[in-house]
Order: C-alpha cells, then structure tokens, then sequence
C-alpha cells in the first residue's frame, strides 16, 4: 500500500527526519492564514507517478498566487487519479541533490540500502545510464542497521564534516521506519542540501524534499492507525474484499482461474491465438461455488466483455464447486469453460444439466474463446 | 534418486489440527508420506489422522524423530513457526502459508542460511518426488516416478505441466514450487544445481513467471554449468507493468522482471522455451 507524501512525512518527522514546514489542505480557501512563510510549494497528493510533468505541482509566491494554483490542483486528473487534496509546503532553495532509499533486494533476500549523489532524477535512469552512480549497501535483518554504515556510504557518495553526520542519522531513522512499519519501500528522492529558505538555521543542512513510503500489503493488519489507502478501482477493491486477486485490462475476453501462474498463461494463450483479455482473476486456492459467483459477477461487469473464458485445475479446488458456481446462475453471454483436476467428472455433469459443454484441452478451450470474441 | 525429499523423509506437520493442516496431513499420507509427527502448541497429547501432535518441534523431533517440515500456520505466525523449525534443523522447511509479510521471509531465509537448511516457499504448493514422498499440497494422482525435474514458482501451472507430462508417459523425479512470494527460500538456480547433481533426473523443466530476476540468474548459471538439457516456459507475457497479477511477487517493475527479457536470458542459455504451458511436454519428449 503506498503511502501520500504528506502521510510519509509525517512518519518521517516522528522519526527525526528534517521536512519542510508545511499543511495539508483540501479546499483553496484554507491556503489563507495557515502561518507559513512564502513563497509556498503546492503539490498535489495523488499515489500515481509522474505529477510534476502533470503540472501537480506549483509555486506560488502571493497569498493570491497561492489561491489561484491551489484551485487549478484541486480537482485535477492525474493518470485518472483525482487530486482531492494537496500539500502546501515552505519552498526551500536547494543546492545539491542525493538519493537514499531503503527497499527489499529481491535477488540478496535482504533489505538494501540505496544512495546516489545523482538526486532529483529517476533513479532507474541513473542505475541505468551510469551505475557506478549507485552505492548499495545490504542490511543483516539479524545485526541490524548502523550509523557506521551509513557513515561509510555516505563517504563514497563523497559527504563530509556536518552534512555526513546528518545523512548517517537521516540513514539511520530510513532503515528503522522500514522495520518498524514493515515497509517494502522508504525513499527520499531528492535528499536536498538547503542553501536558502524561511529558516536561516535550515542552510547548509540536509532535508527530505520529498518522500515516499511503500508498506508490505501483508503486513497493514499488524500496524494500528496507519490510513487506509485505495489506489485499486472499483471492481479491484471489491475483488479484494472477496479475497480473490484481480486486474484490470483493456481487452474483451474476460478471464477467470485458479492460480496466479496459471491464470497468467491463460491470458498469453488468449494473446497467443490473437484475441484480448479483459481481466485476470484468480479465485485462489480451495474456491467455493460462492467465491465463483463473485468472480463472474466482477469480471462481467467490465464494460465491453464479449465472452467468459474460465480456466480451471482443480486441486484444493474442486471442479464440481466451480461447476455449481456457474451453473447456478448462468451469464447471458458466450462462454468457455475448462475444467480438470479433481471432480471432474461431477463438474461437467453438473454443467451438462444447465446447457454448458466443459472442455478439458486449454489450447483448445483458448481458440474457442478468442472465436466466440469475433 | 530424485532431490530434497525420498523414502527417508520423515515429515512434521506444523498447524496439523487446522482445516489445512489436517486436509492435508491426510492427503501426504494417502501419497504414501511418512508423516510421523504434527505440532500444534498447547494441543500436545491429540491425534490427528493416527499422528500424534506435539507442543513443541523440539519434542515431534526427540521424540519421532522428524526431519522435515510442512507449515500450515497463519501468515503473523508462521515465522515463529518457521524459526522453531529451523532451529531444530529440520530440512526442508516447507512453507505453505500465503501472506507471509516480506521482513518476516527475509528473517526466516537468511535463519535458514545461517543454520544451513533449505526453506522452500513461502506461499508454494511444496515439492513431490513421486513414489517416495510428498510435502505439501500438490495433487496425488498427477504424477508418475521418471527422468523429469520441475520446477516452478506456481501451484496451478505446475499441476499443469506435470499433468500433460504424465499424459504423454514422461515421469518425474521432483516437482518443486519455488513459491509466488518475492523473497523466497531455495532459488531457481539452487534447484537447477540439485537437479544437474541428481543422477535421477535426465531432463530439467523451469517454469518461471513476472518478476524479479531469480529465473535469468538460473539462466546464467545454467548456460555456464549444465549440461542436461533444459526446458523452459514463462507466464506473464501480456501482464502490464506495475501490476501484482496474483502472486505477490509476480510484478514488472520498471524494466525489470518482463517475459520477454527471462525467455531471452533462458534462450542465450540454450534453453527451449515453450510458447504455451501445454508445449512443455512436447519439447521434453525431443530432448529425452
């Protein structure tokens, strides 16, 4: 679940973690007389990437300025992400720009630590183009994290004196907030040194200009208090109160299984013979007749389905459940069912009793799909 | 031969008295599995299926002498369960459990390093050498013993697979499902090795999906140092980037973890990559 920016700096915050002075607003009159110092930094709130070149984000320098831009942000789209609230912060002159994030390191099954003197930028570009740019460090889950490892990245990213000592805390506080809140995620891009600014005290020192904070799906049950945030569309959200898994495509085929993997190639068997998914779900392991019907009833509301493909090897899953689910009340479009696995049998005489003919041939099965969608 | 588990596997299943647990404590040993032994705490004493439950790993091992692990403990838990298992040194610890949050798999994959057993999962279907022992939740009747060694990071895809090679007559040494979780215990490439060393297997078939880089680090290594002819297949072609399609750890992010850069990896390895699921057999019929 990603986090906004202002719900991530007020984590970071709590933790040390210098940010701008700035408040949250929703509406373009509260930008009056919230005691900050111009000019301000108004940035929308959305979890989408990219809201900079989307014009989310805007300077302003009058109180009237400040209106004006607040009312254009407000109600924005970006990438189809409403902008209901945005971030008005004291704008700070920065001089340099690093990079420093904590993330899962898939392939060394560790946390790593992630920092670069080249800021400010897409760090995928820069790992790219230039990967010496990048100092990696991994993170014992058992010893910890420690200052002295930062002290030392720091160094190659080539700090010294008061800034070193400020990026080893900055570090330091990153990597417990990724333990603490089970965090997949926690970056800060750019780690800005100050050269001017509402707070002389502020220049020459380190400062987290943005922030972003990505916790574990797994893992939000066992952190009280965080907000809960949707970044999925409806049916998605709905799908996932059902526990079932889904996604949204473009296409016209909609698609149903038991399995991630086996769902995913029932989709490339789709594209194989030419035709275009409309979704993916995946019922899971063990799915009832009445995880079925909900799966049917998510997948067909999809505006533009042609056709039902469902895929099924039943395992844990028995056929003769799925058969129920959709025998029970049968969708008014074409379908292809496959079937095999465990129950087999009593699933296809189940089918056979409501007019549906189950095929047990995938290949086959997706061909027949990709037809029926014209 | 087969790899990680044989005749000689004696298995404790953690959460024995659960739905799953129980389910499929009995389904291992209708497959013929020594299971001789479930831990629940604070139910020590009960019976499940005809296999006594214990309060602790420490006392299933002293005292049937276990020597493997199958985990059916709720996601929160189950790294408790995981460390228990492992501090007894039980190998492999199967895990099951789906929803395993991330810092809980990196505590019980490097634990297991440190003590030098193999995990296998989270969130995997477990692993069968067929007609020698299961661990998990794989099917029974899919299988027969031969020359094949699978694996995979799906449940469903393997059944798939493994199914179509029994169809066509082609056995298997051990199915093995990596689990869908981004960090997990054994690794593409430390399964590919098993099976390069494993005088049983002739043929090796890697199912891989999105994500992650684990099936071009296997390609690499394969390409460097196996000789047995390997097959391959990858789900996810037509997954769009950002998007978890239903296993946590199958995403493309950024230009990482596509399809077409792991069939590209697996092709410059000398692999044969199959087109579609229902290939696999096919492909592993002209190399035997």
């Amino acid at each position: 679940m990603k986090l906004h920016e202002y719900q991530a700096k007020e984590i970071f915050a709590k933790y040390g973690i210098p940010i701008q002075r700035g408040v949250v607003v929703d509406a373009p009159d509260q930008i009056d007389g919230l005691g900050l110092a111009y000019p301000l930094v108004l940035k929308a709130q959305v979890l989408t990437g990219g809201r900079g070149k989307a014009g989310g984000i805007k300077l302003a320098r009058t109180p009237g300025e400040a209106r004006e831009r607040a009312t254009a942000i407000l109600g924005m789209e970006i990438k189809g992400e409403r902008v209901g609230r945005l971030l008005a912060a004291e704008a700070v002159e920065i001089g340099a720009e690093y990079y420093l994030a904590l993330t899962v390191d898939r392939a060394a099954r560790r946390l790593a630590c992630i920092g670069s003197a080249a800021g400010g930028v897409d760090i995928e570009e820069v790992a790219r183009t230039s990967p010496d740019k990048i100092d990696k460090l991994h993170v014992d889950p058992w010893a910890g994290f420690h200052p002295y490892q930062a002290r030392q990245m720091g160094r190659r990213l080539g700090l010294a004196g008061k800034s070193l000592l400020q990026f080893a805390s900055i570090a330091t506080s990153l990597a417990r907030i990724c333990v603490e809140m089970d965090a997949e995620l926690a970056e800060i891009n750019p780690l800005a040194v100050v050269v001017g600014g509402p707070s002389p005290e502020a220049v020459g020192s380190l400062m987290a200009v943005d922030a972003k904070l990505v916790i574990d799906d797994n893992a939000v049950d066992r952190h009280k208090g965080l907000p809960r945030n949707g970044e999925l569309t409806e049916l998605e959200a709905e799908a996932k109160s059902h526990d079932l898994s889904y996604v949204e495509l473009d296409g016209d085929v909609a698609i149903i299984g038991n399995g991630a993997g086996l769902v995913m190639s029932t989709l490339d068997m789709v594209a194989h013979f030419g035709g275009r998914p409309a979704n993916f779900l995946d019922v899971g392991g063990g799915a009832t007749t009445e995880n079925m019907r909900q799966a049917m009833g998510i997948v067909l509301r999809k505006p533009g389905v042609r056709v039902l493909f469902v895929n099924i090897f039943g395992g844990i899953t028995r056929c003769d459940d799925i058969a129920r689910g959709i025998a029970a009340e049968p969708p008014p479009l074409p379908m292809v069912i496959r079937l095999t696995g465990t129950n087999e049998e009593e699933g296809r005489v189940i089918l056979h009793g409501a007019g549906i003919q189950a095929m047990a041939d995938p290949e086959e099965a997706a061909r027949e799909a990709v037809r029926l969608a014209g | 031969m087969a790899i990680l588990v044989n005749e000689q596997t004696r298995v404790l299943v953690q959460g024995i008295t659960g739905f799953q647990g129980e389910f499929h404590a009995r389904r291992m040993l209708e497959f013929g599995t020594k299971v001789v032994a479930g831990v629940t705490p604070g139910k020590g004493g009960a019976e499940v299926a005809g296999v006594p439950v214990f309060d602790t790993v420490a006392e299933a091992v002293l005292q049937n002498g276990a020597t493997s692990s199958c985990i059916f403990v709720p996601a929160l838990l189950a790294k408790d369960a995981a460390l228990e298992a492992i501090a007894s040194r039980l190998d492999p610890v199967v895990i099951i459990t789906e929803h395993i949050p991330v810092l809980d798999s990196i505590e019980i994959v490097s634990a297991a390093q440190a003590a030098g057993v193999r995990v296998i999962g989270p969130n995997g279907p477990g692993v069968a050498s067929p007609g020698r022992c299961k661990i998990g939740i794989m099917p029974n009747d899919l299988f027969k013993e031969g020359p094949v060694g699978l694996v995979s990071r799906s449940g469903t895809l393997t059944y798939e697979i493994v199914a179509g090679l029994t169809r066509a007559g082609i056995g298997q040494s051990t199915a093995l499902g990596l689990g869908g979780d981004p960090v997990v215990g054994v690794s593409f490439q430390e399964a590919v090795r098993m099976f390069a060393e494993d005088p049983q297997t002739e043929v090796i078939v890697l199912v891989g999906e999105i994500g992650g880089a684990a099936e071009e680090e296997a390609a690499r290594f394969i390409g460097e140092s196996v000789r047995k002819p390997v097959v391959g297949y990858i789900a996810g072609r037509t997954a769009p980037p950002g998007k978890r399609m239903g296993h946590a750890g199958a995403v493309i992010s950024g230009s990482e973890g596509t399809a077409e850069a792991k069939t590209a990896a697996l092709q410059a390895a000398g692999v044969t990559v199959a087109e579609l699921p229902g290939r696999v057999a096919g492909l592993v019929q002209q190399v035997l």
